[in-house]
């Protein structure tokens, strides 16, 4: 079995599709290096998931 | 039935963008711009970001001002064909179709609003939104047609990236980052009167009401005059606050007397004169206000030098 010749359309468009790959696998290196430092940091988390959130407490009424 | 199937029954070979096409669509010499003023804005912050964070901050303001680039040039096609500046952009010259211009500027406005609110806060991401819009909606689709004051309050969508790379960093506007915005809108009409100066025929065929096709060439060279004393302040007053010391002081004050000596020496001149030299004073006018704009955030950044060595500031 043989491959069939790369057809001279896809050749055209292997620099779109090189730089949009490039592109994407930038953006996800940078969401994950991003995470890593807004975690490490311990950034306040806002989700309901699985976190601790005293803020969202109800207020305790005290005696003076 | 495959792509390339398709293909072979298209007949003629058409023109297939390459990446390229698309980097064009982001404007990346306006980018390079942008993408100074703001570094500068969030590193003469009080506030310290992290490198990650920094950089994605910067990233994503210029890829929202790329994304505005894209959608001005959607709906300006039109003009920029006949507009021999503007003629070779990948929309008029057929490289890309109009509707994927739009659709990358819509998609790239959403991604980088949302990263830069997650990378930083909701105020930056805020400001970039508005200034998306503003360069869209408000300066291309609305004013840019409508009055010849198109430059003076369009400007504003250009001097917003300092201010967002300030806000970025600490969260708020400040006095400092109101200045860094106000010279640059300031900066604007004076810069693009003197280009509408020597480009004469472009806008004038485009239809585009620019100051010298509405009212003249004579009273353009008087806004431009006007224009450069009112920067005068703005830019002297950047320099007495928090991110200013005796040497951002010592460069606003040499910058705006050349400035002021270029933009007199062009109201003093008529078209005469003018066309004799081929436009030599506006021309040069020009070039130096790229260079003063430029040598002024570079002040900013060398004060903060100067003051980690415990030197400059205030």
């Amino acid at each position: 079995m043989t491959f069939r010749p790369e057809h001279e359309l896809h050749k055209r468009r292997f620099s779109r599709n090189l730089g949009l790959g490039l592109t994407l696998v930038a953006f996800v290196v940078l969401v994950f290096a991003l995470t890593v430092v807004k975690v490490q940091r311990g950034d306040p988390l806002q989700g309901y998931d699985h976190t601790y959130q005293p803020a969202l407490l109800p207020k305790v009424e005290t005696q003076p | 039935m495959s792509d390339t199937t398709a293909y072979q029954g298209a007949g003629a070979t058409p023109y297939e963008p390459g990446f390229g096409d698309y980097v064009q669509l982001l404007k990346p010499r306006v980018m390079s711009l942008v993408v100074f003023t703001a570094l500068v804005g969030l590193l003469v912050a009080p506030v310290h970001l992290h490198p990650v964070e920094a950089f994605s901050a910067i990233l994503f303001i210029a890829l929202g001002a790329g994304a505005s680039g894209a959608l001005n040039m959607w709906w300006d096609a039109d003009i920029d064909a006949v507009m021999k500046r503007t003629a070779r952009r990948p929309v008029p010259a057929g490289k890309v179709a109009g509707g994927e211009a739009l659709g990358l500027g819509m998609a790239l406005s959403g991604i980088s609003i949302v990263m830069l609110w997650l990378a930083t806060n909701w105020l930056a991401a805020a400001l970039l939104a508005f200034t998306i819009f503003f360069y869209a909606v408000v300066y291309s689709m609305w004013l840019k047609r409508s009055t010849p004051q198109n430059i003076v309050i369009g400007g504003a969508a250009g001097a917003f990236p300092p201010m967002i790379g300030w806000v970025a960093a600490t969260g708020n506007v400040s006095v400092e980052a109101f200045l860094m915005f106000a010279l640059i809108f300031m900066w604007t009409p004076p810069h693009f009167w003197a280009l509408a100066l020597f480009m004469k025929e472009d806008y004038h065929t485009a239809g585009v009401p620019m100051l010298t096709v509405t009212h003249g060439r004579k009273a353009t060279r008087a806004h431009i005059l006007v224009y450069t004393l009112l920067l005068v302040p703005v830019a002297l007053g950047a320099a007495v606050t928090s991110i200013g010391g005796p040497f951002t002081l010592a460069v606003a004050v040499v910058l705006n007397a050349w400035f002021v000596v270029g933009a007199w020496r062009i109201w003093r001149r008529d078209e005469a004169v003018a066309e004799a030299d081929k436009y030599a004073v506006e021309k040069a006018f020009f070039r130096f206000s790229l260079l003063y704009l430029f040598l002024h955030f570079a002040a900013f950044l060398v004060e903060l030098a100067l003051k980690s060595a415990g030197l400059g500031g205030w």
